[in-house]
């Protein structure tokens, strides 16, 4: 169906000041996709995974070029086809689903004109059997309320939604081969489980083939038949699902396959360093508390991980810990003593005590200052070191981040996305802190930076004993990492606990649902869990 | 229930009326309390202690401010705004026929200006960083560099004193035939059009491409629609309101322009009359003008405002 | 480290060259500024490189001499709406609350009349002397300056790394001078070369209107006015000021371009 033979792409870049430069993003990458099957594409950000998915319509973005090799559709190589006839066939043939649904939705159409548009302008059918083919699509692919949502607009339906419709506007002109990018990335780990099980039962019941773009193994081994491994535009690994997961030949596959095993010894309970108690909180100018009468405590040299998906009020209780949100009622207990509700009632030792690190390095450091002043900050700033004591102290610490000596005199924009990760941890450790509030620290991080991050963070808990509030939506994080969990859903603490209990039934409707939720690294996970849905909601 | 939209609207009109309000406690401030005395500006080097008791009494200058702030407003709400202190002609009546002449000369240069800047701003995207891109942006960015007056005696000294093709000075009168009276306006139009049209092209130009690269436009150009369906079905309807934002929010640029171009060109509108009295230290005509040119200038911008309302989808269609 | 672009050096000698002949008019204009040399209008000659005015004074030294208003008028001005809006709009962004809505709403009343009115209309009562003149410029123009720099302070003040300084128990000022400021330098540089431009065409148009500097006094837009009539008769005396405004306006655009593509370089990273 789809063949492609040694594909390289190439793009022009142009970095300002300089004169434009070529650069190949993919180099001499072969496979084929045979009707009704799935390909995975998997890579980090930058292994080049859309772009060779774009090119099976013959596309590139922003000076994007094919310029060696062949991709054969339907037996023809579409590198030749003029203008006209990739009109043709993108649409037809070949149809696409985005990662960001809300932004390739045309906001001023209905979506019931954008689904069918294709099929109408192709002239693949009428209107009326092209309105009924996208009322069935939306039945099929589980979404309420089918006869009328294509009435709606993008903005009156959910993401997890809108992920589906776009899947039936790539359906619904029955075409040869669709691919899938990044489909679910953007959604939370409830939603996208159902959206993962609408598209693949969709791909089966029509036959359609499909390219299915991801960075997680985890979600293309529920999917696909075959995967394709790529990294920087190169191929690693190309073969059937089961044995890239089963039996991977590279290294770097293997590493992909173990991803999120670490697995970590529980500390036993001990007295808290950190406690709050009954915090509630909400943010001025509204009437709603995002924090529900939390109660949490943490021991010293343990980790908490607080869990929850998006507006689950997570973050919310790491600003009312560091005092940025005073909480209308409750206590934080820190370190023996009572915390001041905001910023400005409390003593440098408690600022200096108590570090944070955030989920976006880029933006938590100031882009006009270098490591070295970066890091030095604090040392000068809570004890008052200078010259060379300070560098001595600021080389150590970039030792401990396993940084080399040249880094101190680099700007933040000459670090890749782990270093910068890693200098604000060294930022925060300069305090010498007895607790440090990491904020989703590994979310933006590709799976093999980010495992580096926590054996890193757990090494230097392990040395320096300080404290971690870890908060994230991954489970596979939590497992890497806690000490003690707090499940949190709507501002509120539904599952607290050491985490060999939070983890063991029996689960509360929530956990249970949040648990089972998050892809496994095995083939027919997806089948076992909608399977156990369903004869749990037959039950009921 | 109310359409939520209609509230919007109501509000933002309600809010520009307001404005408007505090736009004219501006300029009454700004004219009468401020430490630089009217009568004596006025009289300036000829006053004598009478004269000067004499023409602040006439003035209403010993009530307090805001006796006089009111009666003025009380008067400019029933249509009177007041007499010019130098002839003593009723200020409404006399800005009247400026007012329309004024409205007809930016009128004219909005109907050229407008089309001819959509027009150059879709080329510019068509052709973006080649040459007829680099063509337009490199004159435009000349024509906003140099002030609109000096863009009229270039005019002037081409088209009427090189080439003899063109009236230098913009006369028109009472019953003029509309085709004379447009030949006699050519060059202030010309000028107008040349000293809006560079933001005018420019902003279009940066509100199209903003449509063009959205990643609809891309997802229908992945399903093999062709490039005037793109446009006329996803791009379009999208970008209209931008455009009509960003037209709109030049033509009140437009106001301040006329100001000068009417000057160079000696053609009788509000323009002349404003800087004309402003000279003479005419007091209530200046309030007057500042006040109409302040209540175009706000209503332009309102129409702006309420466009990008009524247009946003997510507005229009609620959840 | 330092490459800089052609169009750049183009616009940064240029500029330099007029910042030259303004400070050192005295030195180098050839005759006095309103000083009488010959009958008016007389055309270019070697005497008088750029001919004679309306009254019989040498152009070349009436335009070297009113470079020198404009451009200390327009510098001026933009000084003081720089100042003034800079601090302001930073003010407004960093303490947020009341002040910032008190000082956000002025300037949008302030917005609501185009300046060239509010000026005229300031003018119609005030003195026309040099110092009101900066002033009222200024102040009108402050207002733009604000709502940048308050824009900017935003984008800033919201980052994760004001945050962290925050957290850290650092002082308001070291916030606003370490943390902001550097990230909002080049942008504001940038905008005042756009407003210094803006100050030099609003000074030259109210003067061309008889508002401005006044006679004897020398400067582009006066000059422009005086010598209006020649125009009819072919003399294009009057449109000798729009070259210098242009090429200084399109030199300081130039400039700022550059200096604001070296910021977007500076964000992009170095690694990409």
């Amino acid at each position: 169906m789809l063949e492609i033979r040694n594909l390289r792409i190439e793009a022009t870049s142009f970095p300002p000041g300089e004169p434009p430069k070529n650069v190949v993003l993919v180099h001499d990458v072969s496979v084929t996709v045979q009707k009704g099957k799935v390909l995975g594409l998997i890579g980090e950000s930058g292994a080049g995974k859309s772009t060779i998915g774009l090119s099976a319509m013959s596309y590139g973005r922003g000076g994007v070029r094919l310029t060696g090799g062949q991709v054969l559709l339907n037996g023809r190589d579409i590198r030749a086809a003029g203008p006209a006839d990739l009109r043709k066939l993108r649409g037809r043939e070949v149809t696409y689903v985005a990662q960001s649904a809300a932004a390739a939705f045309n906001p001023a159409k209905r979506l019931m004109e954008q689904v069918i548009e294709t099929s109408l302008l192709h002239g693949l059918m009428p209107r009326p059997e092209a309105e009924r083919r996208a009322v069935d699509l939306f039945r099929q692919l589980g979404l309420p309320n089918p006869e009328t949502i294509g009435t709606r607009f993008p903005h009156q339906v959910s993401g997890g939604q809108l992920q589906r419709v776009m899947t039936a506007m790539a359906l619904c002109p029955r075409p040869d081969l669709v691919i899938f990018d990044e489909p679910t990335t953007a959604l939370d780990v409830t939603t996208q489980i159902e959206v993962l099980a609408a598209i693949k039962r969709a791909i089966h019941d029509t036959g359609v083939a499909a390219l299915y773009i991801t960075h997680d193994l985890a979600v293309v081994a529920q999917v696909a038949d075959d995967i394709l491994v790529l990294r920087g535009g190169r191929k690693v690994e190309y073969g059937p699902t089961r044995q890239i997961i089963k039996d991977p030949q590279q290294d770097y596959t293997r590493a992909l396959v173990s991803v999120r095993s670490l697995d970590h010894a529980e500390k036993p309970e001990a007295p808290p360093i950190l406690s709050v108690a009954q915090v509630t909180a909400r943010y001025k100018g509204t009437n709603f508390d995002v924090l529900k009468n939390v109660t949490v405590d943490l021991a010293p040299g343990q980790t908490l991980a607080v869990v929850g998906e998006s507006g689950s009020g997570k973050s919310t209780l790491a600003r009312a810990i560091t005092g940025l949100l005073p909480p209308t009622k409750g206590r934080i207990t820190f370190a023996g003593r009572q915390l001041s509700p905001d910023l400005k009632g409390r003593s440098k030792d408690d600022l200096r005590e108590l570090q944070m690190i955030y989920q976006m390095a880029d933006t938590a450091m100031n882009p006009r200052q270098t490591v070295g002043t970066l890091i030095g900050r604090p040392l000068e700033f809570y004890f008052g070191l200078k010259g060379e004591a300070k560098n001595k102290r600021i080389q150590e610490l970039l030792d401990q981040i396993e940084m080399g000596r040249g880094f101190v005199d680099r700007y933040p924009a000459e670090l890749s996305g782990g270093q910068k990760q890693r200098v604000c941890i060294a930022r925060a450790l300069a305090a010498k802190p007895k607790l440090i509030i990491c904020d989703e620290v590994t979310s933006a991080l590709d799976p093999l930076v980010a495992d580096g991050i926590l054996k890193l963070l757990l090494n230097l808990q392990a040395e320096a004993g300080v404290a971690y509030l870890f908060i994230t939506h991954d489970l596979a994080t939590v497992r890497a990492i806690a000490d003690r969990i707090a499940v949190m859903y709507r501002g509120a603490v539904v599952r607290y606990g050491q985490k060999s209990d939070v983890l063991a039934p029996p689960f509360d409707d929530y956990t249970d649902l949040l648990l089972s939720s998050v892809p496994e690294m095995e083939l027919g996970w997806l089948e076992d869990v909608i399977s156990r849905r369903k004869m749990a909601a037959a039950g009921n | 229930m109310v359409h939520p939209i209609l509230t919007l609207v109501a509000q933002r009109v309600a809010l520009g009326i307001l404005l408007l309000f505090a736009a004219s406690v501006l300029i009454f401030v700004g004219t009468q309390i401020l430490p630089g005395d009217v009568a004596q500006s006025i009289l300036g080097q000829s006053a004598t202690p009478e004269t000067l008791a004499n023409l602040r009494a006439e003035l209403g200058l010993n009530d307090p401010p805001l006796t006089r702030y009111l009666n003025w407003l009380g008067g400019v709400l029933q249509g009177d705004l007041g007499v010019a202190l130098t002839n003593g002609q009723n200020i409404a009546e006399a800005m009247g026929k400026r007012l329309g002449n004024t409205l007809f000369l930016a009128g004219c240069a909005a109907i050229v200006a407008v089309p001819l800047a959509i027009g150059l701003g879709l080329l510019s995207v068509r052709y973006r960083n080649r040459w007829p891109d680099k063509v337009i942006s490199t004159v435009t960015l000349a024509t906003i560099s140099v002030p609109e007056f000096l863009i009229g005696y270039i005019a002037v000294y081409i088209f009427s004193v090189q080439f003899r093709l063109l009236p230098s000075l913009a006369t028109v009168y009472d019953g003029m035939p509309l085709g004379e009276r447009l030949y006699a306006i050519s060059l202030p139009v010309l000028v107008l059009v040349l000293a809006v049209l560079g933001h005018m092209m420019r902003t279009t130009r940066a509100a199209i491409l903003n449509v063009l690269e959205s990643a609809y436009v891309e997802t229908a150009e992945l399903k093999g629609l062709s490039p005037f369906t793109i446009i006329a079905r996803h791009a379009l309807p999208n970008a209209v309101a931008p455009v009509i934002t960003v037209v709109m929010l030049n033509m009140a640029y437009l106001v301040v322009g006329v100001v000068v171009v009417e000057v160079v060109f000696v053609y009788p509108g509000m323009g002349q009359y404003l800087v004309d009295h402003v000279s003479k230290r005419d007091v209530p005509v200046v309030q007057a003008c500042g006040l109409v040119f302040a209540a175009i200038y706000i209503s332009l911008n309102l129409v702006a405002d309420l466009v990008s309302i009524l247009a946003n989808p997510r507005l229009r269609h609620p959840k | 480290m330092m490459r800089i672009p052609i169009s750049a050096l183009i616009g940064l000698v240029f500029t330099g060259a007029y910042f030259f002949c303004a400070i050192f008019a005295a030195w180098i204009a050839p005759y006095g500024m309103a000083e009488v040399v010959g009958d008016s209008w007389e055309p270019w000659s070697a005497a008088h490189l750029l001919g004679t005015d309306t009254i019989g004074r040498d152009l070349l030294s009436r335009m070297i001499w009113g470079g020198q208003t404009t451009i200390f008028v327009a510098a001026a001005a933009t000084a003081l709406s720089f100042g003034l809006g800079s601090v302001l709009g930073f003010i407004a962004a960093v303490r947020g609350g009341w002040v910032d809505q008190v000082l956000s709403r002025g300037v949008d009343l302030m917005m609501s009349i185009p300046s060239l009115i509010s000026a005229l209309v300031v003018l119609s009562v005030m003195p026309v002397t040099l110092p009101v003149l900066i002033l009222v410029m200024g102040l009108l123009d402050a207002t733009r300056v604000f709502r940048l720099a308050r824009a900017v302070a935003v984008d800033i003040t919201v980052m994760d790394y004001v945050e962290a300084a925050r957290l850290r128990g650092e002082k308001q000022m070291w916030i606003i001078f370490r943390e902001i400021l550097p990230n909002a330098l080049s942008p504001l540089v940038a905008e005042m070369g756009l407003r210094f431009i803006f100050a030099v065409l609003f000074i030259s148009t109210l003067s061309f209107l008889g508002l401005g500097v006044q006679p004897p006094m020398a400067d582009w837009g006066g000059i422009v006015k005086e010598n209006k009539e020649g125009i009819v008769y072919g003399i294009p005396a009057a449109l000798i000021p729009a070259f210098a405004i242009a090429t200084l306006a399109i030199s300081v655009n130039l400039v700022a371009d550059w200096v604001l593509n070296r910021t977007a370089s500076l964000k992009g990273g170095r690694n990409a």
